[in-house]
C-alpha cells in the first residue's frame, strides 16, 4: 500500500482501513474482553478479518447498494461488518438491539435490508418471528452460536463460517484480494456510508443517509479539533446504532487510527473502563450523575479520616481545579494544596472511575447540572459539551479546551455553519450533514430549508462569547404580544433551580405578559416551616401561607433578574404567578409517567386560574377533582392568591450589547 | 482468525458409552433410617445424554434418592451400577472421582470467596500437581492453573456471569448463587450432573434462565442430567423421562406425557387418602 495508491483522496472508511493497516499495521485497532482476557487485533489483523468477511459476504450474494442490518452489543465482529459492507459498496444499517420485534421489523423493512448480521439467538428469534413483514431479508449471520444448533439452517450462517468461506476463496484465488482492494480504491466517496435510524421518540424512526465523503470529512474535522491520533483509545459501550457510538468510535477511530475496546458485556462496562483507561470518553449527563452519586454514597460509608480528606480536598479542587485545568493563574499555595489533593484523593478517585488517562471527555444530550459538571472538571478531567444530531452525523457545536461552561454548548464545530432563524430555531449546514431520509422524501424536505440548512427543531441563541445556548424545543417556543421571545421550558427551569420550587408551568404565547403556575417542594418548604414553627396540615395549607408566598415571590424576582441577564429572554420575565393548591400529579394526568408536565392538559384544567392571572384579579376560587393514590376521587376547593412579581431591567452593558 | 469460537473445550469425558446407552442403573434400592422407610425397592435407569427427572410430593424421598446416588447415604438393600461398575458402599468423593457432580437444594457455596474462586474449586478434583507445587504456585502447578482457568472462563461465559467474576458470592442474589453453584458442578466435567431443586425459590425470569442453561448444558456439552424438581411445569418441559416417587415408592416412570396422564401420579399430587 503506497500513498500514491490513495491519490484519489481518503474519502471512505475502507480506504482508511487500508491506510491504517499500512502505516499502523502493528498497532492495536480493536480490543475485546472475552473469557476474562483482553483479546486484541492490530490494524493488519483487523484488515484480514474484514477482508475475509467481505469476500465471504460477497460469496453469499451481497451486492453494492444492498442494505445490511447490524444488530447487537458493541462487539468487534459487528464493527467489522460496517467496514466489510462499505468495502463492497453495500450500506450498513445499525439497528438498536433492544428494539422489540415489531420495531425492528419496521426498521429492517423500511431499510429494505437483504442481510442482517446479529449478535445472538435473541436477535435471530426477533427477526425470524416477524420474517413475513421483512420480505427483502434473505440471510441472517450470527456471531454467537449458542442456542442456535437446532434452527432451520436455510438463510442462517455463522459469522465464523462466512469468514472461513471468504478465507478459503482468498486462498484459492490469490488475485481476489487485489480485486477487493481495487474495488475500495475505486470508490468515489459518493457511496452511502451508513444509514442511521433516529431513535424515534417523536413518531416512527427515520433512516438518516450519510454519504461516505461527508462522513469522513466530519470525522477529519473533529479528529483535528481534539488532536486525536493512534495513541488515543476509547471504550465502545454506547448503543451501536446510535450516531454517537458510530461517529466517536468507528468514524473517528478509522480516521485517527486509534484503538477501540469492546467491553465484555454491558454489565461489566464500568469495570472494563477502569481496565482500559481511555483517553477519549463520552457519556450522557445521567452517567456522570450516577457516578457522582455512587462516589458520594461510598464516601459516606467510609471512615472518618477518609471522609474528612475527601470533603477537604474536593473543596480545594472546587476552588482551584478548573483554573488549573484551563491554565489560568493560581497562587502557589493553591497549586501545592491541589498537588497534595491529587496524590491523596483525585488521582486514586479517577483511577477507580477509569478516568486516569482522559484527555478529552464530552457530554451531551440534555442539560448538565453546573455543580456536577464542575465536580468532574475540578478533578482535572477535561469534560466539555457538544451539541449534535443524527442528521449532522453528530457534531453541530463543540466547546474548545479552556472555553467551557456548563450552561452553553459551545461555538459551531469546525466548518459548521449555524444560524438562528427568525422564529428562534437553530439551523445548520455541516460537512457531515445527511443527504436525506431513506424512502421518506417528504420529511426530508420538511427538515431541510430551501437554501440547504437543516432545521434542528431546537430553539436557541448565541451568547455574547459566541457559545450556543439551547433553550427549548422550537415548537414550544412562542412570542408575547410585544414580540418578545417566550421559551417556557427555559423560564420553568430557571424557576425550578430553587429547591423550594418543585414544578412550574409558564404561559405567555400570544399573551400580554408571562405568568406562571408554581408547585412548592413540600419537603424543602416543609423543612422550612418546621424550623420556623409554622404549623400546617396539608400541602394546600402550606401552599396558601402568606410567608410561603413571600419566599416564592423572592425566588420569582431572582429568576427574573437572571432572565434579564439574557438579552433574548429579558422581554419575557414573569409578571404574575400563583401557587397551585395541589401538587401536579401523574394520576390526574397533569404529568406524564416520566414526570414531565403535560402543558396543554394543565392549561385546560386550570383555565380559570390562568384567566385570573391575566385579568388582574388578586385571588380566584377553584374547585378541582383529584384522584387519590388508591383510585378514589375527591375535590379540592381553595381560594388561590395571585401575586405580581418584580421585574428587572437588563444590565446596562448587556442592553447595549443587544442593540 | 484469532477470534476464538465459543465452542466448549471442557465437555464430557469419554466414558466409552454411546449416547442413549445405559449410564446408571439403580436396582431395588431400599433405604431406611431406623423405623422410617425413606425408599422402598426403587429401580430405574439413567441413559447417557438424557435429562432425567425425579419428582414427587414433599417427603417422597427425592433428596434421599439423590443422596444415595452420590454416595452420601448407603442403601440397606439393592445396588447401583454407574458406568457398568456396581457398588454398594461409597463415599461422596468417590462419586466425584467417578464423574458425578451435584448442586444442592440450599446453596452450598463458599460465601466469602469470589465466583471465580468458587468455580475454580470445582476444578480441584482434576488438579494433578501436588499440594506443594500448588502452594508455591509455580512450575507445573502454574501452567496447570492456567489450563483450568481457561475452562473456568468458558463456564463463566457460558453462564453469562462475567460481571460477577470477582464478587464474593455471599453478596449475590439467590438466583445468581444458584447459577454459580451450577458453574462449580460443571467445572468438574461430570458424566452425570445431579441437580437438587435447581429452581427452588426463584422468580419466573430466573427459572426461565436456569431452564435455558440446563437445556444448553445437556445439548451443547452432552452432559447427562438427573434433576429433582418441584415445579411440574418446568419438569415436563425440560426432561426426557420422569420417575415419580411417593412415600418412598416408585409410582410411575416414563415420558412426561405418559406420566402426566397416570392416575396414580394425579392422585399423589392432588392428595388422595392412602
Amino acid at each position: 500500500m503506497k500513498a500514491t495508491a490513495l491519490a484519489g483522496g481518503l474519502n471512505t472508511f475502507p480506504k482508511y482501513l487500508l491506510r491504517n493497516a499500512d502505516r499502523l499495521g502493528d498497532r492495536p485497532a480493536m480490543r475485546h474482553k472475552d473469557f476474562g482476557i483482553w483479546q486484541s487485533w492490530t490494524w493488519a489483523e483487523q484488515l484480514e478479518e474484514i477482508r475475509c468477511l467481505a469476500v465471504g459476504l460477497q460469496a453469499l450474494g451481497l451486492l453494492p447498494g444492498d442494505r445490511i442490518a447490524v444488530i447487537g452489543a458493541n462487539r468487534p465482529r459487528l464493527y467489522w461488518t460496517f467496514a466489510a459492507a462499505q468495502s463492497l459498496g453495500a450500506i450498513p444499517v445499525p439497528v438498536y438491539a433492544d428494539a422489540v420485534a415489531e420495531e425492528m421489523a419496521y426498521v429492517l423493512d423500511n431499510a429494505g435490508a437483504r442481510f442482517a448480521v446479529v449478535q445472538d439467538q435473541e436477535q435471530v428469534d426477533k427477526i425470524r418471528s416477524s420474517a413475513a413483514s421483512i420480505p427483502t431479508l434473505t440471510d441472517i449471520i450470527y456471531d454467537e452460536p449458542r442456542g442456535l444448533a437446532g434452527y432451520e439452517p436455510a438463510g442462517l450462517h455463522a459469522f465464523s463460517a462466512v469468514q472461513e468461506k471468504g478465507a478459503n476463496l482468498l486462498r484459492a484465488e490469490p488475485e481476489l484480494a487485489a480485486r477487493w482492494k481495487a474495488g475500495i480504491l475505486d470508490q468515489s466517496g459518493e457511496e452511502v456510508s451508513v444509514i442511521l435510524y433516529t431513535s424515534g421518540t417523536t413518531g416512527r424512526s427515520k433512516g438518516v443517509i450519510v454519504k461516505a465523503a461527508n462522513a469522513v470529512q466530519a470525522a477529519v474535522d473533529t479528529v483535528g479539533f481534539d488532536r486525536l491520533d493512534e495513541n488515543d483509545s476509547v471504550l465502545a459501550y454506547l448503543p451501536l446504532a446510535w450516531v454517537g457510538d458510530h461517529y466517536l468510535n468507528y468514524a473517528q477511530g478509522y480516521v485517527a487510527g486509534f484503538c477501540m475496546s469492546c467491553p465484555e458485556s454491558a454489565e461489566t462496562a464500568a469495570q472494563n473502563l477502569r481496565e482500559i483507561g481511555p483517553t477519549f470518553y463520552f457519556a450522557p449527563p445521567r452517567i456522570f450523575e450516577s457516578l457522582l452519586t455512587s462516589v458520594t454514597i461510598r464516601m459516606e460509608d467510609a471512615g472518618w479520616l477518609k471522609r474528612k480528606l475527601f470533603s477537604h480536598f474536593t473543596g480545594v479542587a472546587g476552588k482551584y481545579g478548573e483554573a488549573l485545568l484551563e491554565g489560568r493563574p493560581v497562587p502557589l499555595p493553591g497549586r501545592l494544596a491541589y498537588g497534595l489533593g491529587n496524590i491523596l484523593v483525585y488521582a486514586p478517585l479517577k483511577n477507580v472511575l477509569g478516568f486516569s488517562n482522559i484527555r478529552v471527555a464530552y457530554t451531551a444530550g440534555e442539560a448538565i447540572g453546573a455543580e456536577l459538571f464542575s465536580f468532574f472538571r475540578s478533578l482535572g478531567i477535561n469534560l466539555k459539551q457538544l451539541y449534535g444530531q443524527t442528521e449532522a452525523f453528530l457534531y453541530v457545536t463543540v466547546q474548545k479546551d479552556g472555553e467551557v461552561r456548563p450552561d452553553a454548548v459551545g461555538p459551531a464545530a469546525p466548518n459548521v455553519d449555524i444560524r438562528i432563524s427568525d422564529s428562534g430555531e437553530v439551523q445548520f449546514r455541516s460537512p457531515g450533514m445527511f443527504s436525506g431520509y431513506f424512502r421518506q422524501d417528504g420529511t426530508s424536505a420538511e427538515t431541510m430549508t430551501p437554501d440547504g440548512y437543516i432545521k434542528t427543531g431546537d430553539a436557541g441563541f448565541f451568547e455574547t462569547d459566541g457559545q450556543l445556548k439551547i433553550i427549548d424545543r422550537a415548537k414550544d417556543v412562542g412570542r408575547l404580544k410585544s414580540g418578545a421571545l417566550f421559551a417556557p421550558k427555559y423560564i420553568e427551569n430557571t424557576l425550578k433551580f430553587f429547591p423550594d420550587i418543585r414544578e412550574a408551568v409558564a404561559f405567555g404565547d400570544h399573551r400580554d405578559f408571562c405568568a406562571a403556575l408554581i408547585n412548592i417542594d413540600l419537603q424543602a418548604m416543609g423543612n422550612w416551616a418546621e424550623r420556623n414553627n409554622i404549623p400546617y396540615a396539608s400541602y394546600q395549607e402550606l401552599a396558601g401561607h402568606a410567608e410561603v408566598y413571600r419566599i416564592i415571590a423572592g425566588h420569582v424576582e431572582e429568576a427574573n433578574r437572571r432572565l434579564a441577564h439574557q438579552p433574548i429572554m429579558a422581554g419575557a420575565q414573569i409578571s404574575r404567578f400563583l401557587i397551585l393548591p395541589k401538587e401536579l400529579d401523574a394520576d390526574d394526568g397533569e404529568l406524564t409517567r416520566t414526570m414531565k408536565v403535560r402543558r396543554a392538559f394543565v392549561a385546560e384544567r386550570y383555565a380559570g386560574l390562568i384567566e385570573a392571572l391575566y385579568d388582574g384579579s388578586t385571588e380566584k376560587f377553584v374547585d378541582i377533582e383529584v384522584t387519590f393514590e388508591d383510585g378514589r376521587k375527591g375535590r379540592i376547593r381553595a381560594t388561590v392568591k395571585i401575586m405580581d412579581a418584580r421585574q428587572h431591567a437588563p444590565p446596562k452593558e448587556m442592553a447595549e450589547a443587544a442593540e | 482468525m484469532n477470534a476464538p469460537d465459543r465452542s466448549l473445550a471442557a465437555a464430557v469425558p469419554d466414558d466409552g458409552i454411546s449416547p442413549g446407552g445405559l449410564l446408571m442403573d439403580v436396582r431395588h434400592v431400599s433405604l431406611s433410617f431406623g423405623g422410617v422407610r425413606a425408599l422402598t425397592d426403587i429401580s430405574f435407569d439413567v441413559r447417557k445424554g438424557e435429562i432425567r427427572a425425579i419428582i414427587g410430593p414433599n417427603g417422597a424421598g427425592k433428596t434421599s434418592m439423590l443422596n444415595v446416588i452420590n454416595g452420601f447415604y448407603t442403601p440397606q438393600k439393592g445396588s447401583i451400577a454407574f458406568r457398568g461398575q456396581e457398588r454398594r458402599k461409597m463415599k461422596p468423593h468417590h462419586a466425584v472421582r467417578q464423574g458425578i457432580a451435584r448442586t444442592f437444594q440450599n446453596v452450598a457455596l463458599f460465601k466469602g470467596m469470589s465466583t471465580l474462586d468458587n468455580i475454580m474449586a470445582g476444578r480441584s478434583v482434576l488438579m494433578r500437581s501436588g499440594l506443594l507445587w500448588q502452594m508455591l504456585w509455580h512450575g507445573p502447578a502454574l501452567s496447570e492453573e492456567i489450563e483450568h482457568r481457561r475452562t473456568v472462563e468458558e463456564i463463566i461465559d457460558f453462564l453469562e456471569i462475567e460481571h460477577i467474576r470477582r464478587t464474593p458470592v455471599g453478596k449475590l442474589p439467590y438466583g445468581l448463587q444458584k447459577r454459580v453453584e451450577l458453574g462449580r458442578a460443571l467445572a468438574m466435567e461430570p458424566s452425570l450432573l445431579l441437580l437438587d431443586e435447581p429452581m427452588a425459590g426463584m422468580n419466573l425470569e430466573e427459572k426461565e434462565d436456569m431452564s435455558r442453561f440446563i437445556v444448553e448444558v445437556n445439548r451443547q456439552r452432552g452432559t447427562t442430567i438427573a434433576l429433582i424438581e418441584h415445579d411440574m411445569g418446568v419438569v415436563m418441559d425440560l426432561s426426557d423421562r420422569v420417575v415419580v416417587l411417593d412415600y418412598g415408592r416408585k409410582i410411575a416412570d416414563g415420558t412426561p406425557q405418559s406420566v402426566k396422564s397416570d392416575q396414580q401420579v394425579i392422585d399423589a399430587y392432588l392428595g388422595v387418602a392412602h
